[in-house]
């Protein structure tokens, strides 16, 4: 039976369920005038999800737990007893043979996955055969016992609400869980990275070069500092210098002194650019912007100056972040209350001044904790650093030099054709989890910043 | 000032205020004495707060509002051309109905004035015009320890003679308060009209007040608004126990409004 068709007579039995509880409970109303705690459609949806959820749930644990069940019989037959006792081969050919069972292979590899395959296909339509047979009793013993209780007195309303609670909670677990597995793989990675390079080279290291590992000390290579550096100086320094001025300023500008019409329209705008993919602003870094700032650093005379520069990549960053910037301010200073802009125009003060000694300090919370998210986008942006940064990892204070980053070297090494348990390879998930260590700190930051800051209000 | 002291200190003739299509003032006009209190009563919605933003030009803060007619300051149309708001403002200062002090310093909301406007030579001479200003609004006794603390952690009553202080600082010639008292309870409110008398006579005061015992106990001179008209104008005195107008009769003995 084909998953397709059981899940299709699950939903039928649910709607036989249904219909015979609501027919049975128009029957008892009819039966006794009075007042009811339900609706027949309340029994009816009580019996129908009785029916439904158990096989549902049922057959999406059997999912995780049945790839392990089929192995082991497979693993139980005599043709498996020639498998090579364990290691990459041994999955390999296992997974090949599994392949073929299902009719997905072209044609097999290894002599032996050809011999497996049947056994694989026994074990799995005999699988298949149980689990549709429970997920069915399952169905109807479900929808029985339900239908048995549907009488006036049964609180089906109240019974059916918190199943539909329950339903959105588990929707909304499942979001945080993926993240959880997300986060649970990047920490299993890095762990065997810091198996094999000492956490302490890898934080505190200055060079950084994984193309020519030590086998006897990869640590040696695999110093990250050069590239937290080049994250910061492109993100949070030179975006920043450019994101911060213009963003307040277009924000300043749009709350203070544009028409509320100006401003209506404006500001969509601005929130549009948020939108743009950043391999447009990408484009724009590497062809346009990458050899302007090389060119401007040879007529300064700078011999160093490179078309993958820090400060082409952290320029166009920043004008990717103006809006980020912007919105936020936007929002903090249209926070402070009216009052107090009245209250210092009415002593005398310009619209400047005002802005400047009273909007600004009371809105300041929300402007830093809108940079600091603005800062953890730049750091954690990648389409950006790949087109126009360098590969090569230096420790440089001038801007004009060629500068890597973070994200860049994580694509860089995973486009590499290192065996993928390497500790090159390995590098890019230590990287990564840095990476999100720091943007989550950054966030929890800025919110809470951003949380008194409202509270302060209101 | 030279001018002779007999004259009005501000002028309103033929005002007329719209918020876009519609009128909030109608003809307008009255004299604001330089030594006495006048207050405006009137219904709700009657154009009481929109007539006194006019005398500092707060209006213009509202982009759909419109000002026709002449209001003179010492003589000067301060709608004309060359009038300097940010100084207009300085010599008009306004308190409003909630307390708003700025997320500063107590000392700082008083110096934030005077910074502005450049009167103080010194450090010494902004601390002296800060105490000044603290204590000509009744406030200084009991915040005189405490100025560093924040001008928004003060009891309601409290903000609102900081504001106070805050508008005297900057050494208007002329205070509009409006609804000063309406977020205060009544012991607050005490305080507040005993600063107004003793302000009365260096500042021509303006205030609106829903409070017609209020009216009576601070002002000298009275004047209802109906409908964006203003219906009678007199001492304080004669509108409280003489009214000439049946409509300003009926709002002070409450029988609507
Ligand atoms: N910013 C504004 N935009 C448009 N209309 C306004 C604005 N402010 C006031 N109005 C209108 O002008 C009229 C007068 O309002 P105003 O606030 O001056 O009344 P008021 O006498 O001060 O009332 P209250 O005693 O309730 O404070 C009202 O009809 C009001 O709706
Ligand atoms: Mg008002």
């Amino acid at each position: 039976m084909s998953p397709l068709t059981l899940i299709f007579l699950i939903f039928a039995l649910g709607m036989i369920g249904w219909f015979t509880a609501r027919a049975r409970a128009v029957r008892f109303r009819l039966a006794s005038p009075g007042r009811f705690g339900s609706l027949p459609g309340h029994h009816a949806a009580y019996v129908a999800l009785w029916t439904i959820l158990p096989p549902l749930a049922f057959l999406l644990i059997w999912r995780f737990v049945s790839p392990a069940l089929v192995t082991d019989a497979v693993l139980a037959t005599p043709a498996a007893s020639t498998l090579p006792p364990s290691g990459f081969e041994r999955a390999a050919i296992l997974s090949e043979a599994r392949h073929l069972a299902h009719g997905r292979g072209t044609g097999a590899f290894h002599t032996l996955s050809t011999a497996l395959a049947p056994a694989y296909a026994a074990a799995q339509s005999r699988y298949d055969v149980i689990a549709a047979a429970i997920a069915l009793l399952l169905a109807l013993g479900g929808g029985m016992l339900a239908f048995l209780r549907v009488a006036p007195a049964l609180t089906a309303r109240t019974r059916v609400e918190r199943l539909v609670m329950g339903l959105l909670l588990a929707a909304s677990l499942i979001a945080i869980l993926t993240t959880l597995g997300i986060v649970a793989s990047l920490l299993i990675e890095s762990a065997r990275f810091f198996a094999i390079v000492p956490i302490g080279d890898f934080l505190f290291g200055t060079h950084w070069s994984p193309q020519v590992i030590d086998p006897a000390d990869p640590g040696a290579a695999l110093g990250a500092v050069p590239l937290f550096w080049g994250t910061f100086f492109i993100g949070a320094v030179i975006a920043m210098l450019v994101a911060i001025p213009f963003g307040l300023m277009s924000a300043i500008y749009l709350t203070q002194y544009a028409h509320p019409a100006t401003r209506r329209r404006v500001k969509p705008m601005l929130e549009i650019l948020a939108g743009v993919p950043t391999i447009v602003y990408g484009y724009f870094a590497a062809l346009t912007v990458a050899p302007a700032v090389r060119d401007l650093g040879a007529t300064l005379g700078i011999a160093s100056a490179s078309s993958e520069s820090a400060l082409a990549a952290g320029l166009v960053m920043g004008i990717m972040i103006i809006p980020f910037v912007s919105s936020t301010a936007d929002d903090s200073l249209a926070a402070v209350p009216a009052e107090m802009r009245d209250g210092s125009l009415a002593l005398g003060a310009t619209p400047s001044e005002t802005i400047r000694r009273v909007l600004l300090p009371a809105a300041l919370p929300g402007v830093a904790g809108g940079v600091l998210l603005a800062i953890s986008r730049a750091i954690g942006e990648t389409m950006i650093v790949v087109m126009a940064a360098s590969g090569v990892a230096s420790l440089t204070l001038n801007p004009f030099a060629p500068t890597t980053t973070v994200t860049k070297q994580i694509v860089d090494l995973l486009t590499g054709e290192a065996a993928f348990d390497s500790a090159k390879t390995l590098a890019a998930f230590a990287l990564g989890l840095t990476l999100f260590v720091i943007t989550l700190l950054f966030n929890v930051v800025a919110l809470v910043i951003v949380k008194r800051y409202r509270e302060a209000y209101e | 000032m030279t001018r002779d002291d007999t004259l009005p200190k501000m002028t309103a003739r033929h005002v007329n205020v719209f918020y876009g299509a519609n009128q909030a003032i109608a003809d307008v006009s009255i004299d604001v004495r330089r030594d006495e209190v006048t207050a405006f009563i009137g219904p709700s919605g009657c154009g009481k707060s929109t007539f006194l933003r006019t005398l500092n030009r707060m209006n213009d803060t509202v982009a759909a509002a419109r000002v026709e007619g002449e209001i003179r300051l010492d003589g000067a149309d301060i709608y004309a051309r060359d009038m300097d708001v940010v100084q207009l403002r300085a010599r008009v200062g306004m308190v409003f109905q909630k307390p708003n002090p700025f997320p500063k310093s107590i000392y700082e909301n008083v110096a934030y004035g005077p910074r502005i406007h450049g009167l103080a030579k010194g450090k010494a001479d902004l601390d002296r015009i800060v105490e000044e200003a603290l204590s000509r609004a009744g406030l200084w006794s009991e915040i005189k320890d405490r100025l560093g603390t924040s001008g928004t952690a003060l009891s309601g009553g409290q903000q609102q003679r900081l504001c106070i202080a805050r508008a005297i600082a900057v050494e208007p010639e002329v205070i509009l308060m409006d609804e000063p008292c309406s977020a205060l309870d009544p012991i607050a409110t005490a305080r507040i009209e005993e600063l107004i008398h003793e302000l009365r006579g260096r500042y021509a005061i303006v205030i609106v007040t829903h409070n017609m015992q209020q009216a009576a106990r601070v002002s000298q001179k009275t004047a209802f608004f109906h409908l964006g008209r203003l219906i009678e104008y007199a001492d304080t005195s004669d509108i409280f126990t003489n009214p000439r107008e049946e409509r300003t009769k009926d709002y002070i003995t409450g029988r609507y409004g």
